[in-house]
Parts: structure tokens; sequence; C-alpha cells
């Protein structure tokens, strides 16, 4: 934990309310989001039990299972959740914007939009991932045959799960993920995951403090757990009870089974309504910060994803491998790396708070330009070169080596390397600059872009930069020291085939 | 020869013979801390390039490279050497002053060399395609497999020499999507290699000759409790001497002092939940230094049996975190200016004559994976040739106490030993008869 957050944490504790670690959102909060509360029957993980599900918090859709163990009542689950996702899903595929090209690349077409999935928490997330998982395989004819939207909703499900392991992505959110990045509360981190004494702590009721709101919502009969996990006690004394009723009720009439069925669906909407009505507070108070500059960046990006996966399934791609080869799982994890460094810094970017912590931890400083030499040329090589100094003059402790490489927010396309740092005890630090690129072509800079004396800038050790991804071998040439070539993949029945089908 | 270093020799020989019997795709050789890896890396390059073989040398980092491009050089006169580098790379003095090495940014430009060497980075952005018959790939431990990934084409057989004490490489990512795959990315390129490899052989340096012999004892007890190996040197070969008196005695002086006489010292501050960046700590780092310089610390050793003044520059201060290297280095200034102050990842594979250690758990409240990590305390506690003094806040086996590790077990994933917990304990244990109460 850094220091500021630790801070923060202790003011929150003092204060008695959640105290803000952000200034922006740093987050993308669709207008219209799908909120998804998913519960799993104890004991077997990815076994759907119910799930409230819909785009509008006034009608909250209940998906229920009346014997999760039964494999056909889970597919039907599975189609009734694929109903109403892959409704909401296609309401995206219309319509297109074009991407100006540039630096070689060409211009290109997306989906003006995107769907944005709401879940509770990482758990909801993990479990959407499964359950993507257990359908994606599925077959829609022979033995246990499925309605061809199931496996469809499961390569969205793949998909959406899959994306959300990159940092900065909006498509599938995790509300307590969300919440605890832009606020800091008086509990611990592990407490954080629990979604109701998370927005207790931010947004506690009238009359309560953070703290009281938050002892509040540890009782499970008033806030039940938000999921998919169900609170031990409900499972043995009410669930368990009921589910029976319900099999029971299989030997009798329709009327008997309506009953069963009815009084189990009225003992989930009362697990669920609670955190329904929790996410979309959530999702409406993280909508009340100013977005950051770069979340529209990064839900392009999102847009981008959306449309390649989109158009993957239209040309009838084969769903998701179970795991990813040699090749695949390095240049993920190399995307991924690059992604994190991206976001990191536009966070910091964005943010004079979040960029706070990166000069209390001596990775930038800020300060205020004191001289500057705008027309200075470095003649040394053969041609002659723009380089203007600029001097900074900083209270921050400045711990860098001359020769680092700097960034600014405000010019994010010009490097500033370090020439020297005078430190003189008591007095602020100055720093002597040396500035190239993004002045223009010419030996004169452009108008604006050198820093003036007496303008407050930032110089920061990390940049948003574009990086390319490395080269990796072909999957055909895996080398001897990752086991050779994986083999080629052939769809066939076996695929649907699971070790407890 | 000395009994331990026909036990040396031996083991190199066995090495040696493996590789050139042509029956194996690759030979591992596994070496405690100071066991000669380097040593190793130069005789193999020179046996492959006796025999006429091409082999590219792959290391982590450019400071590396340099290392074994010097040592190879001395080692070989008259052997073309090519140094394979960045353009923007510019060659330090101890490569240039060998006429025999040439240094270009292309293999093409290197073509009359026997022997190429670079860091594993540029090997694997190559453009030119060429191979080699042999590899040997150094500190393969702290190589991500995903960059073997990149690399390994380039080569038909290889010897990876590493520590597998030390740390194991990290992705700023945190995920467990690829856990329990053969092929993780994020482990290191000798756990994959093995997992697709069962049948490689496996050899193990048997003699540390960087680390004094109780300090030998302690790092082979905790952090590698199967192999173990053996100082090279005997009980009284290594000595340090303070030349002047202490004014008055205070307790730096006495943990100094313990240093000297006994190879290892436990600077205890008052128990304290602080900062990562505490800066009573990192104050004791500094001064514990400055005592070390201002009493005129003399190094007695094989290398110089007539003693050697202990100067700042043979002095590290080692840490678990960035910002921590930053608050300990605030803080020196003046004569101090040349002590090493670094991260463990940055000390991995360097040597100091005196280590002073910053414990990763002084002053935490909870005892998480990457301050457990055995590896991070490894590096710090076997960097030197004489002493070595942790600085750290009381309370830590009771903090140990209080956190067993929690870490779930994955299916699938061979469990690593030691355990970072039990490492932690065990130098703890070792440690407290020299601790010494600051104040």
């Amino acid at each position: 934990m850094s220091t500021l957050t630790s801070l923060a944490r202790a003011e929150a504790v003092e204060r008695g309310i959640a105290q803000p670690v952000c200034t922006v959102r740093h987050v993308h909060i669709a207008d219209r989001p799908l909120v998804f509360v998913p519960l799993a029957m104890a004991g077997e993980a990815g076994a759907p039990l119910a799930a409230m599900v819909g785009d509008d918090p006034r009608s909250p859709r209940l998906l229920a299972v009346a014997q999760p163990r039964n494999r056909d009542q889970r597919f039907a689950f599975a189609a009734g959740l694929a109903a109403v996702l892959l409704r909401y899903i296609e309401g995206f595929l219309t319509g297109q914007e074009t991407v100006p090209g540039g630096r070689g690349r060409e211009a290109r077409t997306r989906f003006p939009d995107a769907p944005q999935i709401l879940v509770p928490n990482r758990a909801a997330t993990g479990f959407t991932r499964l359950l993507g998982r257990s359908t994606r395989f599925r077959r829609t004819e022979g033995e246990y045959a499925v309605l061809p939207a199931v496996p469809l909703l499961g390569r969205w499900l793949t998909f959406l799960a899959e994306r959300a392991e990159y940092p900065g992505s909006s498509l599938l959110l995790a509300a307590t993920d969300a919440l605890s990045r832009h606020w800091a509360t008086g509990q611990s981190p592990v407490e954080d995951l629990n979604l109701a004494a998370l927005l207790g702590w931010i947004d506690p009721p009238e009359g309560l403090t953070g703290p009281q709101a938050a002892a509040a919502a540890e009782d499970p009969l008033t806030w039940p757990p938000a999921g998919p996990a169900t609170d031990p006690t409900f499972d043995n004394e009410v669930l368990g009870r009921l589910i029976a009723a319900c099999d029971r009720a299989e030997a009798g009439d329709d009327r008997a089974r309506q009953r069963a069925r009815s009084a189990l669906e009225d003992a989930l909407t009362s697990q669920l309504m609670p955190t329904w009505g929790l996410m979309w507070q959530a999702a409406g108070l993280l909508r009340g910060l100013p977005p950051g500059a770069h979340v529209a960046t990064r839900w392009a990006a999102d847009k981008d994803a959306f449309t390649w996966y989109a158009e993957q399934l239209r040309d009838g791609g084969p769903p998701q491998p179970r795991r990813d080869t040699a090749v695949s799982a390095a240049r993920r994890l190399a995307r991924l790396e690059r992604v994190q460094a991206a976001c990191g810094a536009q966070r910091a970017f964005d943010d004079p708070l979040v960029m706070a912590e990166h000069r209390l931890a001596g990775e930038a400083f800020a300060g205020r330009v004191v001289a500057a030499e705008p027309g200075r040329q470095d003649c040394s090589g053969t041609r002659r070169k723009l380089r203007p100094h600029i001097t900074v003059e900083t209270a921050d402790p400045v711990l860098m080596e001359p020769g680092t490489v700097l960034t600014s927010p405000g010019r994010p396309r010009q490097q500033a390397r370090i020439v020297s740092v005078s430190v003189t005890a008591g007095r602020p630090s100055r720093v002597l600059l040396e500035l190239s690129g993004g002045m223009g072509r010419g030996l004169t800079a452009a108008p604006g872009s050198v820093p003036e004396p007496g303008e407050v800038t930032c110089y920061a050790t990390f940049s948003d930069g574009f990086q390319p991804i490395p080269a990796f071998p072909d999957p055909a040439d895996t080398p001897w020291t990752h086991g050779g070539p994986p083999p080629q993949y052939v769809p066939a029945d076996e695929d649907a085939r699971e070790e407890w089908s | 020869m000395t009994p331990v270093g026909r036990l040396a020799e031996q083991a190199v020989r066995g090495v040696l013979a493996d590789l050139g019997s042509g029956c194996h795709r690759g030979v591992v050789v596994d070496s405690p801390p100071g066991a000669g890896k380097s040593a190793l890396v130069v005789r193999a390059a020179a046996d492959l390039a006796a025999a006429g073989e091409r082999a590219m040398i792959v290391a982590q980092t450019n400071e590396q490279v340099d290392d074994l491009t010097d040592r190879l050089a001395g080692a070989q006169p008259g052997l073309p050497i090519g140094r394979l580098c960045a353009q923007d790379y510019l060659p330090p003095p101890r490569v240039t002053e060998h006429a025999q090495v040439s240094v270009a940014s292309r293999v093409a430009d290197l073509a009359g060399c026997l022997v190429t060497l670079g860091t594993a980075a540029k090997w694997a952005v190559l453009a030119d395609d060429v191979s080699w018959p042999w590899a040997i790939v150094d500190e393969a431990y702290q190589m991500r497999s995903d960059l073997l990934l990149r690399i390994a084409g380039r080569f038909e057989r290889a010897l990876f020499v590493g520590d597998p004490g030390q740390l194991d490489p990290f992705s700023t990512v945190d995920i467990d999507r690829w856990v329990g795959l053969t092929w993780d990315p994020m482990q290191s390129a000798v756990a994959v290699l093995l997992r697709h490899n069962p049948d490689i052989p496996v050899h193990r340096l048997p003699v540390s000759w960087r680390l004094p012999e109780p300090a030998a004892v302690v790092v082979a007890d905790a952090f590698y409790p199967f192999g173990g190996f053996q100082a090279g040197t005997g009980p009284g070969d290594r000595r340090l001497e303070l030349s002047t008196r202490a004014l008055r005695e205070d307790p730096a002086d006495e943990a100094v002092a313990a240093a000297a006489a006994s190879g290892w010292a436990l600077y205890e501050l008052p128990p304290r939940h602080t900062l990562r960046t505490d800066a009573e700590a990192a104050s004791a780092c500094g001064a514990l230094a400055t005592r070390i310089l201002q009493r005129g610390c003399v190094s007695y050793s094989e290398r110089n049996p007539a003693g050697t003044p202990v100067t700042a520059s043979r002095i590290a201060i080692g840490t678990a975190h960035r910002d921590q290297v930053k608050a300990v280095r605030a803080g020196l200034g003046g004569a101090l200016a040349d002590v090493t102050v670094d991260t463990a990842n940055r000390l991995q594979g360097r040597e100091f004559d005196v280590a002073i250690v910053l414990h990763p758990l002084s002053g935490r409240r909870d005892a998480t994976a990457f301050h457990l990590e055995a590896g991070r305390l490894c590096v710090l506690t076997s960097r030197h040739r004489h002493a070595c003094i942790v600085v750290a806040r009381a309370g830590i086996p009771e903090l140990l106490d209080a956190h067993p590790s929690t870490e779930p077990v994955h299916l699938n994933v061979p469990a690593k030993f030691p355990d970072g917990w039990e490492a932690n304990q065990a130098v703890m244990a070792h440690l407290a008869p020299w601790r010494v109460r600051a104040s």
C-alpha cells in the first residue's frame, strides 16, 4: 500500500467516511450497462444457482435453477441467460465509426459502442469465466445437445472474462474493484471485497457513519453476500429445504411444481435484490465522477476488441481454446505487460493525486520552469539537431540519475533527458533538462512546444508511449525447450465431453 | 590442490564431459552464490572454441555480458570474440581494451568470431536469420521462459548455468492464467526447460569461493536444503580487522565488531511498524557503513594475505524496494558516495567485502509473498566475502509466526524448496547469537 493510500485510509477512519484517492474516474461507465449478479451452488464451482440480470434498474430478470445438480437444468439456465445477454450484446452490433489511419496503418471501422457488463466482485468475474468455459464447447446436436444460444453465450462470456484480464479494460467490470480504485476506506482491503460494506463506507445511508454502515453490512439477513458464494446459513436453513421441496414436487402435478418453484424464486430474489440495488448505486457513484482524459482512449481499445471478436464469430472461428499454447501464452503476457505499463502512466497523467503517489516514490517531480533556451541546438553530430534546454525548480526530492529520460503529461510525445540535478539543502532542487521530439520538423521549436519560464510542469520516469509487441516464433516453430510444436487443433465431438459428462 | 579445489574441479569436469558427449541437447548447472559460474562459462566456451564449434553466449544484462567478454578474452588471448550489442551501446574500457573483441550490432559484422556474446534481449530482437550449434545461457534461472522461447530457435544444443536459490524472474502483471502449464511464461527458463526435457542432466557446483566459512554454513542450510555446498576457504582464511579503536563504544561499533569477529551481525532497532521507507533504518544502514570506513577496516584473504583496506566501493547496502534504495542513498554523502546501494534484484551476481542488509520484513505489519521470497533474502545475505550486517526492527520471528504462508497450492506445479517462510526463520535463528540492540 502506498504512502498516500495509507494516509487516506487513516483519514477515512478519523472522519468516518471513505476518502477519494483519485480526482477523476479511471473506468468507463456505459449509459446502459448490463448488471449481472450470479449465485453459485455451494460445493461445486461453476454450478449456477441463480442470477439477477438486466440493463434497467427497475426490471431485474431473475434466472433460477430448481436443482443445480441437474445438468439439463444448468444448460436451461445458460439458455435463459443467453436470451438476455445475447440480446443486449446484439444491440451493439449495429452502426459503425471510422478510425482514421496513420503511421502506415490503414483507416478501419469499428462498432461505435460496446457492451458493458457489471458484476459485483472479482469472484463473479471468475464465475463468468467458468460458466463460459462450461458452455462454449457444448454441441447443438447429438448427445447432450443444447440450444444454439448456449455455446454462443459461452464464447461471449469467455471473451469478456479474458478481456477483463487487461488492465484498464471496462467491458466486464467488477464493482468492488472499480470502487476501491477510487476510494480508500477505513477497513482492510479484504473487507473491501464486501460490496455492501465498501459502499457503506463510501456512501452511507442517511444518519449513519461509514463504520456503522459497514458494520450493518455484516448481517447477512439484511445484506446477503453479493455472490457467487451464498450465505451458508441461508443454504442450510432455507435453500436446502426449498430445493428438496422442488425435487418432491417433480412427482406431483403442475400446480405443486409451480408452487415449489415460486417459493424458491422468492427466496433467491430476497438474496439477490439487495445486491442488485447496490450495483446500480455503485454505477451511479462512479458515473458521478468526471472521467479522466484517457478513459475514452481505453474504451476505444475495448470497442476494437469487441469489434474484432464479433468478426471472429461472424466468420465462424472456433471457440477459444481451453489452454494457451507456449507461444500464445508468451504473446498474451507481453501484451498484458505493455497495456499495464501504458495504463499506469495514463492514470498518473490524468490525475494529479495519482501522480502525487509517484512523486512521493521518487518516480516523478513537479515544479516551475525557471529558465528556457528554446533555440538551443546540438551541433556535436554530423547534422545539427534542435535540443532545447529548460531548467525546472522543484521542491520534490529528485532522486533520478542524469541521463534518465522523462516524459511530461502535458507533452507526452516529447522526451526530456536529465542533464544535471543541483541540490542545495533547504532550497528547491534545480533540474536541467534537454528536450527532444514533439517540436515540429525544423530547427526552430513550434510555438508552445517548449515550456516557457513560469510554466508549472511535471516530469515522470514513465510514459504511455506505444511499445511494439515483440516477435515470437510461429506456433509451428515452438522450440524443443518448450515442448516442440503443439498438435494441430481439430474440432471434434470429443471437445464437448467433460470428465463429468 | 586443496581437497575442496579437487571437488570443484571434478564437478566442472563432469559438466564438460556431458557437454562434449553429444548425448544431451541440454545440460543444466546449478550454482550456489560465488561458486565459479562465470569461470565455468568461460571454460565451456573455450572448450567449444577449441573443438572448432561456434557458440553464442547469452547473459541477462549488459554488465554481465561485458564481464564475461572481459574474462573470456583474458583467458583465451587470440580467440576472436564478438560482442553483440544495441545500437546506442557504448562499450566500456574493459571490453575495448581487448583487440580480439569486435563490437557490433549486427551478426553479419561478427562473421569471423567463434564465440559471440550478447544479452538475451538483444538475441531476441536479432533480425538476421542465423543460428548456432551451441549456446551457453548464463543466469538462466533469472531469465523468464518467454524470453527463452524467443531465442531458443537460434541454437541446437545449450548449456544453462544459474543459481536456483536466487530471485525468480517476475512480471508486472498479476495473473494466474497459466499456473500449472508446463510452459508458463512467468516461470524461469530452466523450470520450463526441465519440465519438457526431464532427462536433461543437472549438475551442481559444490564449492562457494565467495562466501566465507561462517556464511556458507548459514546460506547453504537456509537456502540450499538438499544440495548444500561448502566454502572454498577454511575458518581462518578470511579475517576482518579494525585498525582503530572506537572513541566511545556505541551499538553501531558493537555490530561492526561482531561482524568483523564472526562474519555476521544483526543490528536490531526497537520494534515499530513503519512505512517502507523507514527513516531510522535507512540512516542506521548509512551509519554502519560510515563506521566501517571510520574504523579503518582491513580485510585479509587468500587473495590479499597482506591485507587491503575495505573502501567504500567494497561495501554494499541491499534493500527489497527501490524507494528504500532512494531513502538510503539520500542519507549517504561525501565519503560514502562510492557505496553501492541497490535492490536485491539488481545486486544479483555482484560481490563485495561487506554487505549491509535492510531486512525485507523490517517494520512490516504483514509478511507478503514478495517479502517472504527465499530468493530475496538469499541474494541479500550472500553478496559478501567477509561479513554481513543485517539491519532490522525487532520482532521478525514473531511476525513470521503470525503470518504462516498462505499461498495456494496449485495442481501440476512442482513444490519449490526452500519455502520462504522457513528460510526466513532459519536465517533469523542463525543471526540470534550476534544480535546487537541499537540504543
